[in-house]
């Protein structure tokens, strides 16, 4: 049979559509690739407890449903569609962890939004969730209680992260596409290190309902895939207005679809030249400007412009992050679910001494870390010098973009300042490791979309994503230039071996 | 030398909404614990908050209503703190920016009213409820996240008296509103009372205790009583009063301390980043005002121009609005131009009865409604039959549900004011009473009352003693 795990969404659409395939056949290519190599690339978090678990009682009714059903609405119908998630949003009944020991065991008894309009457009949730930095503090998925994801391209390499396994189970076939979430960069930065595509939608575009919050401020889901067809596909069904989520806004959503059959002549593209300094990497350097010359070709235009706050983003964001963690993740305490340290000498049953053992074995090195790291910044007497402060510099950013896309249609930058690094490579050194989302936080704290997209390969065969920045809500425009760029290269077509 | 006591109140209020602060959830009070619990409100993994609207357009009313300043701009804080009854570790709660500032409620003590000023309203969520057993402690969710209004006085009250009254009044504008039910018993309404004292005519405030754990508006007095003679003994014996919170033992009738204050706690408090700033239009402002109904101050302030009413007794009127309306029916019902008579049985006989039947005077559906009572009351003002038997009646009539009219026909209390029987029974008296005669005779006016005295007696109480004096009198005095 043919391996329809290599395939995008669109196309398998095309084929159950035709009724060539079904269902149950994808999700059967699923397990066989999954079960061949995932012990290798360890992509999802629970791969030991097999995949048995795959609703396969609602795959006949899938497939019942796109044989009799309907005449199917093109541009939201998933049906019979298999999709992975990132263990960091919610699946009713299904164990979503954070990669985390303190949410052992956690099922939740509700659905995210986004995982609510994929169940209603016929997709199927794959129940093993994809593997993550603990609670998304990470750019290597190597900080994951279940161990780390391994670059499909060389799998001594990190993925990235921290959505890492979504990044890495799409790229290796394992999944036909997946759910992310991105903070500072956490589904753009492992698109790029594993060659696919990475969408974080503007801030409010997508509900952040049942997503296990990170920085409430800066998160953002978003589709990885293997192409851009795929992740319009995708916005279309899990963008809009959610009224469980305040911060999601209320604008009517596009058919993103309709973006991919426009050209880019005589669109305007800045260049930030705070994003290609000197000591940028020499081929990720060559790759962007081979890429945007390809654009340019096409009928795009460029211009140099200056994003001048862009170095203060690393640190404007780990004040701000760092801080709304602190408070995020005080309720994993080991009172209601989750993990919590059973001391059978500890007779005294102190509550403070419960929530000490319980945090101090339930969190990882990283997440201990910036929960001090945030509890410092907000208390009495640093708010102001730090927070405050952060507040107005992220403001100052934000302005930064705003006058930029006062002249230009998008930017474009690299994703990353360089391809992916060694597993073990920055572990020891974390601000080394805050350092690789330099290129991508500077999104979350503006609040704009951003996407990643393959645009080449290093000597040494690992991918090179190309990032496009639009302003507020204007999806379509990253769709537009990405897919046009997409049909003249055949980047997003090469398979890593495996 | 001699102490003025110097008192604040932070009061914690329930809103009656019909669904919880930021989910869907209902507020019901007295559900089996955990049955009304969500996602959002037992702070699971990914849940978020969503404004209440009808929280906030309550905590608007209030704070119009106890004359504060709304602004325009408005957020929601997180105030950080481990806790089991609260589920996220972090209550929602409003700090820099509170729903409102800057506002006063004028209260009346004895016969005087006195404004005190209110410092701020903010909105917030109530945390669950910790039930301790033996061996464990249990935590039901049920009250986690119902609206909460946290009201904070000035340090304006001198006396527990005040601050009763001040607990009083806000009950009552909360009441009038009608989005509290202001229970300290069920705890929908909870108070933290901040007391001080300094010699009279300083400034300066003294070293302040803070009062917890009272569950009545009396308690709260008597926890003031106790706690403000304390601190004075303390401070007559040279000592100095420790800051600390106090709890109030209703049994012990005593407040002792919790816990020495340590330094300031510090709850990280920043900006709620799950709840989108927001505006409140001068349009909404105007809109709810103009919904605002006459508030007990107004109505107490109209009673006493319109009715001739002293601000005491006003002050009982008003308290409860539909008692208040109610009796503003029956005061407008009386035809005389003197209220007087009316208004003494709404605050006598009437609250008398309401009291014993522990409910409110408009609750007492008196048997042939406002006419039946105003007649009854018209008997007995123009003597037609006396006070003391009226008040019977009132009672008999609402014990029995039948007509006031009725009940005095049937026990022939009218009273007899006829000449011709009233000059045979006051001849009886005279007879039977030569000392009482010689006595009045001989100038003490006060005996012809114990012959009246006898008069009614004898005529069973339905003598008019006026009548019965003005022909004893006659009778003394042409038969002398």
């Amino acid at each position: 049979m043919m391996e329809l795990n290599k395939l995008t969404a669109h196309e398998l659409i095309e084929k159950l559509s035709r009724e060539e395939i079904t269902s149950d056949q994808i999700v059967s290519c699923l397990n066989k690739r999954i079960n061949a190599i995932d012990s290798e690339v360890k992509a999802y978090a629970r791969v030991e407890d097999g995949l048995t678990s795959w609703p396969v009682n609602q795959l006949a009714s899938y497939n019942n449903n796109r044989q009799t059903g309907k005449p199917a609405n093109r541009q939201t119908d998933l049906q019979g569609i298999p999709i992975s998630i990132k263990d960091n949003i919610c699946a009713d009944g299904l164990n979503t962890e954070c990669c985390s020991k303190i949410l052992e065991g956690f099922k939740p008894p509700y659905d995210a939004t986004v995982i609510k309009r994929l169940k209603e457009a016929g997709a199927i949730i794959s129940p093993l969730k994809t593997n993550m930095d603990e609670f998304a503090f990470g750019s290597s998925t190597e900080n994951s209680c279940f161990g780390s994801t391994r670059n499909p391209w060389n799998l001594e390499c990190v993925p990235g992260g921290s959505s890492g396994g979504s990044a890495a189970c799409v790229a290796a076939d394992e999944a036909i596409w997946a759910l992310g979430s991105d903070t500072g960069g956490s589904i753009r930065q492992p698109a790029s290190f594993c060659g696919v595509v990475g969408l974080k939608p503007t801030y409010g575009r997508v509900s952040r309902y049942g997503l296990i919050a990170f920085a409430s401020s800066l998160d953002q889901i978003g589709p990885i895939t293997k192409d851009i067809r795929d992740s319009a596909l995708l916005m279309n069904v899990i963008a809009g207005h959610d009224p469980n989520d305040s911060t999601s806004v209320n604008i009517d959503i596009p058919d993103y679809t309709k973006s991919l059959e426009m050209d880019i002549k005589g669109i305007k593209i800045a260049l930030p030249k705070e994003y290609f300094p000197e000591g940028l990497d020499p081929e990720v350097k060559d790759i962007i400007n081979e890429a945007i010359n390809k654009l340019k070709s096409q009928g795009a235009s460029f211009e140099n412009v200056s994003l001048p706050h862009t170095e203060y983003a690393v640190e404007v964001y780990y004040i701000i992050a760092t801080a709304e963690a602190s408070s995020n993740l005080a309720r994993f305490d080991g009172v209601q679910y989750g993990f919590r340290v059973q001391d059978a000498r500890n007779k005294t049953r102190n509550l403070i001494e419960m929530y000490k053992k319980t945090r101090g074995e339930g969190f990882g090195e990283e997440a201990k870390r910036r929960i001090i790291l945030g509890t410092f910044i907000l208390s009495h007497g640093y708010y102001d010098a730090y927070y405050l402060r952060a507040l107005k510099v992220r403001t100052l950013i934000k302005q930064d973009f705003d006058h930029v896309f006062k002249g230009f249609d998008c930017i474009v930058t690299p994703t990353s300042p360089t391809p992916a690094f060694k597993i073990g490579e920055k572990v020891e050194d974390p601000l080394k490791m805050y350092l690789s989302d330099i290129y991508t936080i500077s999104a979350n704290l503006s609040g704009i979309p951003a996407i990643s997209i393959p645009c080449g390969f290093t000597k040494k065969g690992l991918p090179v994503g190309l990032q496009i920045l639009a302003k507020p809500f204007n999806e379509e425009m990253l769709f537009r230039v990405a897919y046009a760029y997409e049909q003249s290269t055949e980047w997003h077509k090469m398979k890593p071996k495996l | 030398m001699e102490y003025e006591p110097v008192i604040g109140l932070e009061v914690h209020v329930q809103l009656k909404t019909k669904s919880k602060a930021f989910c869907g959830c209902s507020t019901e009070f007295g559900k089996e614990p955990n049955s009304q619990v969500c996602p959002v409100c037992l702070g699971f993994p990914g849940s978020l908050p969503v404004l209440n609207r009808v929280f906030l357009d309550y905590a608007i009313k209030v704070a119009l209503a106890l004359n504060c300043t709304v602004q325009e701009k408005h957020k929601f804080d997180r105030k950080n703190y481990f806790y089991p009854d609260l589920p996220k570790n972090y209550q929602i709660s409003q700090y820099d920016l509170p729903l409102s500032k800057k506002g006063y409620l004028d209260i009346v003590v004895g016969d005087k009213t006195k404004r005190v000023g209110i410092n701020r309203v903010h909105m917030e969520e109530d945390a669950g409820k910790l039930i301790h057993e033996e061996d464990t402690s249990l935590v039901d969710f049920n009250r986690t996240g119902i609206p909460l209004l946290e009201i904070v006085s000035e340090p304006d009250m001198n006396s527990p008296e005040e601050a009763y009254e001040y607990l009083t009044f806000l009950k009552s504008v909360l009441g009038y509103l009608d989005v509290s039910d202001c229970d300290m018993e069920k705890g929908s309404l909870r108070c933290d009372v901040n007391v001080s004292l300094r010699p009279k005519g300083v400034l300066a405030l003294g070293v302040k205790a803070e009062l917890k754990n009272m569950n009545s508006f009396k308690g709260t007095k008597d926890a003031l009583v106790f706690e403000i003679r304390r601190q004075e003994e303390i401070l007559r014996e040279g000592g100095k009063v420790i800051q600390e919170t106090r709890l109030w033992d209703a049994k012990l009738s005593e407040t002792f301390s919790m816990r020495v204050k340590e330094e300031a706690k510090d709850y990280r408090y920043f900006p709620e980043p799950d709840l989108a700033p927001f505006i409140i239009s001068a349009q909404k402002l105007e809109e709810i005002k103009k919904n605002i109904p006459e508030l007990p101050r107004q109505k107490l302030e109209r009673f006493v121009k319109d009715f001739c009413l002293s601000e005491g007794s006003a002050k009982i009127l008003v308290g409860i609005k539909k008692d208040a309306d109610y009796a503003q029916s029956c005061i407008e019902s009386w035809e005389g131009k003197d209220k007087k008579p009316v208004v003494n049985w709404l605050i006598g006989p009437l609250l008398f009865e309401a009291n014993k039947r522990k409910c409110g005077i408009s609750d007492l559906n008196i048997p042939g409604g406002n006419i039946e009572l105003i007649n009854l009351i018209k008997s007995a003002e123009e003597a037609k039959i006396s006070n003391l038997a009226a008040k019977g009646v009132l009672s008999e009539s609402l014990d029995t549900a039948k007509l006031a009219r009725e009940i005095i026909l049937e026990k022939n209390l009218y009273q007899v004011s006829d000449t011709e029987s009233l000059d045979k029974i006051a001849e009886e008296i005279i007879k039977g009473n030569p000392k009482s005669v010689m006595d009045y005779k001989q100038g003490k006016a006060n005996a012809i009352m114990f012959l009246v005295g006898q008069m009614m007696k004898k005529s069973n109480g339905k003598a008019n003693p006026i009548v019965a004096r003005d022909i004893l009198k006659k009778m003394l005095t042409d038969g002398g």
